[in-house]
């Protein structure tokens, strides 16, 4: 009941040795996901906290541990390098928790993994998480539930907003996918809402968005005519003013496009409920469930 | 990041892009000498300010246009007079205008047509993307409304970079003849590289001219910068005019936080730029204003917390103070702390609304009630921002 991960996850996390890798990944392991590896150039042979083995390279890290997802906590001057790392060694799913990466960098990033079979989730994002088997990211485990509603969003607070909601109106989650609030990131909305419409266990969909870009646009597009599904969204920033950046370079709204409004307009006219404000996402998709939509 | 005219062009000037021949003056006599020293009787004198409009702008002293054309260096200096330690006022300043601090003594072109030509970072395609029409000097977004036939595009390989021949291409679609196609593909190849190496999101050169004699120059270039990039490019971060920007916003990025002045008068405190937006959405649907938006970010300090509620009573139009937090790396009882730190080096005098969710959260609500601070709390995200609209007045 989930996508992209689960009990079977093996996760290798590069970084693990620096302080914010290391702290997550104890609350990872806490959760029940299944660590097998950390990676640190140099620090090849040590242990973490006395269990996990460290090795100076993913390519050594795949080889000896058969690990399949990567979560990555590098500094931004050297995420790229760590994505393309992973990507390299055959890792199947990459996921960046490092914010500020230059956006150049991960022009460079995108390019090079087209056509490959790893996927990208992030950077600057909470990451993912199967509720019950498997936590990959810096979101608080115990907000989540195990459940049937798909989540997927550009920011970090406003998923566990939405996922809290979710969780104490007694909805669990299939998975929740932090795709990151970057101008150039992995997996998109659209590739998240494919993943979710295959899944049998995911009965609905909540879909964050946020201005700047086209995503949520063309995720609309794709459910109108694809998915069967019933789907709610939000998107933050109606009151941004224009031209300027708020916290994430994805929020930025230029020249006209990209706006809440334009975004709001195009998801309801994909059938979409649209939650009018941050406070009633959960509500939105509950009632539309409820009403046994198409 | 922005950067001034002055120094967009000595920035071009490194990677071989043609400019106007031009100097900066930070006094009325300097820009008697750099007129001088230019010679000629065919000069321009401009305000150098991060704002669009100035030709069209008024000084508040009443002095009208902050460009104007001079044909000697007694002529230079009078006007640099008139313009600097002056505030400008522009359509894009806003009413308090900006103070010119610099002039930029330039030739002035003698210009036979204007061409619009940009570069910027295509989120869609992910890739570079030239933008570019013969319809220059105007603004761009009535050519591409008006005759989006006249805007062309031209899309970058990340990887491989910008090809001779698609420089030669769109020269030739922005109609210059054989005899300018080399100095034209150069200058765009110049762009091109500037673009790249200084990690910008946007160059923008508009216009970039034909002079009567033929040459091609860009004379007028407006960058925009990746901040997260400016780490590896410290001679681009030393061109940052902090009096160019909201003094506020300069005291919180000094201590790491994400703060945006807006014109509202509810002041509000988030950790996450997603949440931070919402929680602006949800006052404006309640029928407020916001103040601001403050993300502080995932992992903040007691002492950031501290400092961004400084930054938020500082705000005199702030009627009324939303903080709203869902811990998730950041927890509830660190924000607390921070709260009530700041309660006791600042005197606070309107409302406070305090929504805490997430980790720790019965350990921050426990040191909010025990601290004696007079803090309205709120259970959740619509209960929060409707007790803060009516703490500040409310409907507006």
């Amino acid at each position: 009941m989930s996508v992209l991960v689960d009990k079977n996850t093996r996760l290798v996390v590069q970084g693990i040795t620096g302080s914010a890798g290391g702290f997550h990944a104890r609350q990872c392991m806490e959760y029940g996901t299944n660590v097998v590896a950390g990676v640190t150039p140099g620090k090849g042979g040590q242990k973490f906290d006395g269990k996990v083995p460290v090795f100076d390279t993913v390519d050594e890290a795949r080889r000896e541990t058969g690990c399949n997802v990567s979560m990555i906590f590098v500094p931004a001057a050297g995420a790229a390098d760590s994505i393309l790392e992973a990507a390299g060694a055959g890792v199947e799913l990459v996921v960046c928790i490092t914010e500020g990466i230059p956006v150049m960098d991960m022009m460079r990033v995108k390019a090079q993994m087209a056509g490959k079979k790893s996927r990208l989730i992030g950077p600057n994002c909470p990451g993912i998480i199967t509720p019950g088997a498997c936590k990959i990211g810096i979101m608080p485990g115990y907000i989540h539930k195990p459940g049937n509603v798909g989540v997927i969003s550009r920011s970090g607070t406003l998923t566990y907003e939405a996922v809290w909601q979710l969780t104490s109106r007694g909805y669990g989650q299939s998975t929740c996918i932090g795709i990151g609030g970057d101008p150039i990131n992995g997996m998109s909305h659209l590739d998240a809402v494919k993943l979710f419409n295959e899944d049998r266990e995911t009965e609905a969909m909540i879909l964050i968005g946020e201005i700047g870009g086209s995503a949520e646009e063309e995720a609309a597009e794709w459910i109108k005519a694809n998915c069967k599904k019933p789907v709610a969204a939000f998107v933050a920033g109606m009151t941004a003013p224009p031209g300027r950046r708020m916290g994430h370079a994805g929020a930025i709204v230029s020249g006209g496009k990209g706006t809440a409004a334009g975004k709001i307009d195009a998801l309801k006219a994909a059938g979409i409920a649209v939650a009018e404000t941050p406070a009633t996402m959960a509500d939105t998709l509950i009632e539309e469930m409820k009403g046994g939509k198409k | 990041m922005n950067i001034h005219e002055y120094q967009a062009k000595e920035l071009l000037e490194k990677f071989g892009v043609a400019t106007p021949p031009g100097k900066v003056a930070s006094t009325p006599e300097e820009a008697e000498q750099m007129a001088r020293e230019l010679g000629g009787n065919d000069l321009v004198v401009k305000a150098q300010i991060h704002a669009g409009g100035r030709g069209k702008g008024t000084f508040t002293n009443g002095f009208k246009g902050g460009v104007h054309l001079c044909k000697s260096p007694k002529e230079a200096r009078e006007l640099a007079t008139k313009m600097l330690g002056q505030t400008l006022v522009t359509h894009q300043t806003g009413l308090a205008g900006r103070v010119v601090n610099k002039v930029l003594v330039a030739k002035s072109a003698e210009i036979a047509r204007e061409i619009y030509f940009a570069i910027l970072l295509d989120r869609a395609s992910a890739a570079p993307l030239i933008v570019a029409s013969t319809e220059g000097g105007v603004e761009i977004e009535t050519v591409a409304e008006k005759s989006p036939a006249k805007i062309m595009r031209e899309p970058v390989d990340p990887l491989a970079g910008l090809q001779a021949f698609q420089t030669r291409k769109l020269a030739k679609q922005l109609a210059f003849d054989s005899a300018q196609l080399k100095s034209a593909s150069k200058l765009f190849d110049g762009l091109y590289r500037t673009f790249i190496a200084c990690d910008c999101s946007m160059v923008e050169v508009n216009p970039l001219v034909v002079t009567k004699k033929g040459e091609v120059l860009a004379l007028d270039a407006k960058f925009n910068f990746d901040d997260n990039a400016l780490y590896r490019h410290p001679d681009v971060a030393a061109m940052r005019d902090i009096a160019e920007e909201d003094p506020r916003e300069v005291e919180a990025s000094k201590h790491g936080l994400n703060y945006i002045g807006l014109d509202g008068n509810i002041a509000c405190l988030v950790n996450g730029a997603g949440l931070a937006m919402a929680t602006m959405d949800i006052i404006k649907f309640y029928g407020g204003s916001p103040a601001n938006f403050l993300d502080v970010g995932g992992g903040a300090t007691e002492e950031q917390v501290t400092e961004a509620f400084k930054i938020l009573i500082s705000d005199k139009n702030v009627k009324a103070i939303l903080v709203n937090i869902f811990g998730g790396i950041m927890k509830c009882d660190v924000i607390a702390q921070g709260i009530i730190n700041a309660a006791k080096t600042v005197k606070l005098s309107v409302p406070l609304v305090v929504r805490l969710e997430g980790t720790n959260v019965d350990a921050g609500k426990k040191l909010i009630a025990e601290s004696g601070l007079a803090v309205i709390a709120a259970d959740d995200l619509a209960d929060a921002a409707q007790k803060v609209v009516k703490a500040a007045g409310g409907k507006k």
